[in-house]
This record gives C-alpha cells, structure tokens and sequence, in this order.
C-alpha cells in the first residue's frame, strides 16, 4: 500500500465506471412501460423481452453481422500493410522514412468529418458505397497509422541479432518472417488487432455517411430508434449491451499485452 | 534499439502497401477538400473559382467562432480533469496483485463501447425522468435538466467525456509506472523522500513519455468529438454544446455547401495539427532543457526521431 489517496480514488473511479453501466443492463431487463413508469433502481420485473427482439428482427442482426463484416475486413486489412511497413521502419534507414512515419502520423490527427464528402463521392464514383469493404478502406485512414506505430514499437525492441542468427542458420528471409519473427511478436500483433477493432467497432461518423439500406452497421441502427418518435429505450439499452460484448471477449485474449500496447509498444 | 541501423532503400517496398492505402484513403480526399474549397460549386458542372473567399468567409463567421471557442473550453476542461485523475487512477493499481488483469479490463470497457453507445448511456444515466444520475440529483434538491439547462449540458459532457477517456490516460500511466525499476523507489526511500517528493522526482520525469502520448491523443480526439455530443445533447439546448465537428457536419450533409464545408475542412485540419505541433514542440524544447542524462530509456514517442 504505497498510496492509500490513489487506492481510495481508484476505487472511487471504479464505482463511477460501474454505475451508468449497470443502469444500462438494467435498463435492457425491463420493458418500455416499465422504465417510462414508476421510477425504481432495480428492475421489479426483469425480462429478455429485449434481447429476444433484437436476435429475432433482421433489422437488427443483419446490422451486428455488417457491423462485424466491416471490422473485420478492415483488422486484416490493416495488419496485412501495417506489419511490413513496420518491420522496415524498425530495420532500416531510408530515403524519406522520418518524414513518412511523420506523415502517417498526421492521418490520425485528421478528423473524420472533414473526410464525409470526398469519401462519400470517392466509393460512391467505384461502387462500393453501402458495402462493408467501403467502411473498412475509410477507417484505414485512423487504422493503419496507429497500428504502424504500435508494431514499430514493439519490433524495434526484438534485437537485431535474432534476424542476423537467423541468415547465419541459412534460413531465407521469408521463413524467418513468417515462423520465427511473427510468432515471437504474437503479443504486438494481438494488441494491434484490438486497438484496430477498438477504433473501428466504435466509430460512427463514417459507417453511417458510406452506407445506405443493406450494409447499415448496428451503430447507425441506434442512432436511428433514437430519432424516431415512440422511442423504445428498452431495446435500445439491450443492443448496447450487445455492442459491449464483443470488446469483452477481444480484450481478454489480449489481456497480458494490454498495458505494453497502451504504451505503443515503447515501454520495455 | 540500435541507433546505427543499416540503410537500405529497398525498405520502400515494405512500405509500399501503407503508401497505397493511405494514399487512397486519405491523399485522394483530401485534395478533394482542398480543390472544393477554392470553388463555388452551383452543380457537378457549373464551378467558379472564388479564390480564399471560402475560407475569408469561414474566419469570419461568429457562428465558427464560437464553435471554435466552445471547443477549446471543451478539450482544456476534459484534459484538466482526465490526466490528473488518470495518475491517481494508475498510482492506485497494485502491480503484483492477481487481481491487476481484471482491473485493467474493467477500465478498458468504455474505450470498447460505440462512442453512440457512449452517448446513450449518458442520455439514459442523466435524464431527469427515468435516468438514475437525473433522478438522485433531482431528489437532492438541485433542479437538474440537462436538456434545458446549458450549464448542466456543460457539466455532463464533461463527465461523460471523463468517464469515457480517463481510462485511457489511467491505462497509459499504468504502463508507464511498471517500467520504473524498484531500485529507483528503494533509493528513493534511502533519501527519505516523501510520497509527494518520490511522484514528483522519480515517478513524474520516467512518466513523461507515455503522459505526451496521452496528452496528445487525448487533444486531438477531444478537438474531434462528434458522436458523443449529437446524441447526448443534439448540440443543444441552442446552440451551446454545438463543437467544431457537428457544425461542419450540418455544413456539409445537411446544407450541402460544398465550397465552405471544404474551407472550413482544411481550416479545422490545420488547427489541430498546429495545436499538436505547438504541444509537442513546447515539450521537447523543454526536455532539452532540463533533461538530465540520456539513461531515459522511453523518451517521448518521436514520430519519426532515431528509432
């Protein structure tokens, strides 16, 4: 107990974190009579009324499925550029790279809405408005940046000496990318999926302006039961309790790497 | 680290693939922006080149004015909250226990939630009718409504804003404070440093790197809120929680004013940047100041600096 204020606060945060939680899964237990009725902290009649509409009406499964379809395409995809671009940057010095990883850097700086109307005229003019892969190339703008960055930092503290071991053993280059030097740095590329699949899951402004009626992503979903009229906070509660979980499961695969993921990789 | 790495200028082709994406993803648009942004576009086929009377037009506007003084208020509040208390917040994580995943994952849980979903659990938590916040603050005796009351619109945003965000500080010093050997607290002790003394002379200084990072990230994505507001408070009551991103946004989609959305595009672009550069230059002119030996391990994370 080196810092009994700094305990005492963080369970004081802890509690702030929990309480508008569990009024959301309270929320999700109840029908709409209920919650615009009496006022009461617990739920008096709990029930999955909500749940059992959200999983039974395609309008709100398909959009889990497009919202999911579009972080994952756009996860691989950004993993896919991002790992060779950062293993050179960790490697080597060349013309320009300073300015580049610069530059790379600016992307995430930029904010989305200034990027509504060209991304919008940009997929529309090639087909691929209202598809997933439109959403998942826009959120590369934000993906591909960052996860360049974490890689870097965690392939910049495996020594050189491993990749110079590995050419004294005769092994080519692409064997010892793919089953020495990946497999050593599992826990970056775990990190770099989550903070992908963090930024993506979780951004709204893009996912709606690049799709129309058939990709619509669950978030978009929300925010239209919100502007209706005759709101039904009950179902709204359950698909954001939804929208929780699969942040759960992705962060606790990642859970040994987090704290050096949170620090790009940087902190040894 | 090697500082002495090889150079090697068929690297390019490891970065090939990056360049091609964000090339299409963020080059193309932008000089779109930029191209609308000197015209008046009537339709697709009828253009004028006006010059910088867009963004002539944009700098004088009061209602970007104020926008952009709201915005300002904004970031400097939820900075002024979040990285103070994200320290705590760290300092109060016990390194050793078992239990130190769990809690890591806990504070994780609003950086995962949709920044929507983000708004509507403030909505639901603040509303004076069914919202347990609104109603235990109403049952004080204070007339609370956010809906009505700019100040409390204020107030909520800001507290939706810390308790979406200060995670993030929190997780980013927590990583920062694993890495301080122990030896350092023990001679701390032989010296008979306070609490107060041993966070400000061996916690604080090992601190700063991740803290710019946090800072950072924390000013630009602050400076771009967009959903969280929308939903919570609409911009509203009036006009008084309308931030740079919701007014541009009504530009652009709602009113479809290419020409001005796109000046006002690139004026925002460079404010953040500028904001960022000065931020980021201040602290570097100022490590190179005071800093007192190269033992730093994690200097500031320097885009593009010797890796």
């Amino acid at each position: 107990m080196r810092f009994p204020a700094a305990r005492i606060m963080l369970l004081c945060y802890g509690v702030y974190l929990l309480v508008p939680l569990y009024w959301l899964l309270s929320m999700a237990l109840r029908t709409n009579a209920d919650i615009v009725g009496a006022f009461t902290v617990v739920p008096l009649e709990p029930t999955l009324a909500n749940f059992r509409e959200i999983f039974t009406n395609p309008v709100w499964y398909e959009a889990f499925q497009n919202s999911l379809a579009y972080v994952a395409i756009n996860t691989l995809l950004s993993l896919l550029v991002a790992i060779p671009a950062a293993y050179v940057f960790s490697r080597y010095r060349f013309l320009g790279d300073q300015q580049l990883f610069f530059w790379l850097l600016t992307n995430r700086m930029a904010p989305p809405a200034v990027f509504l109307l060209p991304f919008f005229q940009l997929y529309s003019s090639i087909g691929l408005f209202d598809t997933p892969v439109a959403v998942a190339l826009a959120h590369c703008l934000f993906t591909v940046p960052l996860s360049v960055w974490i890689l870097e930092g965690f392939f910049s503290a495996v020594p050189t000496e491993l990749d110079e071991m590995a050419q004294l053993d005769g092994h080519r280059f692409g064997y010892f990318f793919l089953r020495i030097f990946l497999p050593i740095n599992r826990g970056a590329i775990g990190v770099t999926l989550f903070f992908c699949f963090m930024f993506s899951w979780v951004e709204l402004l893009l996912a709606r302006t690049l799709t129309g009626a058939t990709a619509k992503p669950i978030v978009v979903v929300m925010t239209r039961t919100v502007s209706a009229s005759g709101l039904d906070w009950g179902v709204l509660a359950a698909a954001g309790v939804l929208t929780v979980l699969p942040g759960l499961v992705v962060v606790w695969f990642v859970r040994r790497d987090l704290v050096k993921g949170f620090a790009l990789g940087r902190v040894s | 680290m090697s500082l002495h790495k090889p150079r090697n200028d068929r690297a390019w082709l490891g970065v090939l693939p990056v360049l091609l994406i964000v090339a299409f993803s963020a080059v193309i648009p932008l000089m779109t922006v930029v191209n609308y942004s000197v015209q008046d576009i009537l339709d697709f086929n009828t253009r004028y080149f006006v010059g910088l009377q867009w963004y002539a037009d944009t700098l004088r506007d009061p209602r970007f004015a104020e926008a952009f003084l709201r915005q300002v208020a904004f970031s400097f509040t939820v900075l002024a909250v979040e990285v103070p208390l994200g320290i705590m917040v760290a300092k109060g994580i016990n390194r050793h226990s078992r239990l130190t995943p769990l809690v890591l994952i806990l504070l994780a849980v609003p950086l995962l939630i949709p920044w929507n979903v983000v708004g509507t659990i403030w909505q639901m938590f603040a509303r004076p009718d069914i919202g347990l916040l609104g109603v235990a603050v109403n049952a004080l005796g204070i007339d609370y409504n956010y809906t009505a009351e700019p100040l409390h619109a204020w107030l909520t945003l800001v507290a939706m804003d810390v308790w979406h965000w200060t995670s993030l500080v929190a997780l980013l010093a927590f990583a920062g404070l694993t890495a301080i050997p122990d030896a350092y607290y023990r001679a701390a002790e032989l010296d008979g440093a306070d609490k107060w003394q041993q966070f400000r002379y061996v916690e604080l200084p090992r601190l700063r790197g991740v803290l710019v990072i946090a800072v950072l990230l924390r000013l630009m994505d602050s400076f771009m809120i967009y959903t969280e507001p929308l939903v919570l408070t609409g911009g509203g009551p009036g006009n008084t929680t309308t931030f740079l991103s919701q007014y541009l946004a009504t530009m652009a989609v709602g009113q479809f004013d290419l020409g001005p959305a796109a000046a006002f595009s690139v004026i925002y672009f460079l404010i953040i940047l500028l904001f960022c550069w000065l931020f980021y230059s201040g602290i570097r002119r100022d490590q190179v100041g005071t800093a007192p030996s190269g033992d730093d391990q994690h200097v500031p994370v320097e885009p593009g600096a010797p890796r």
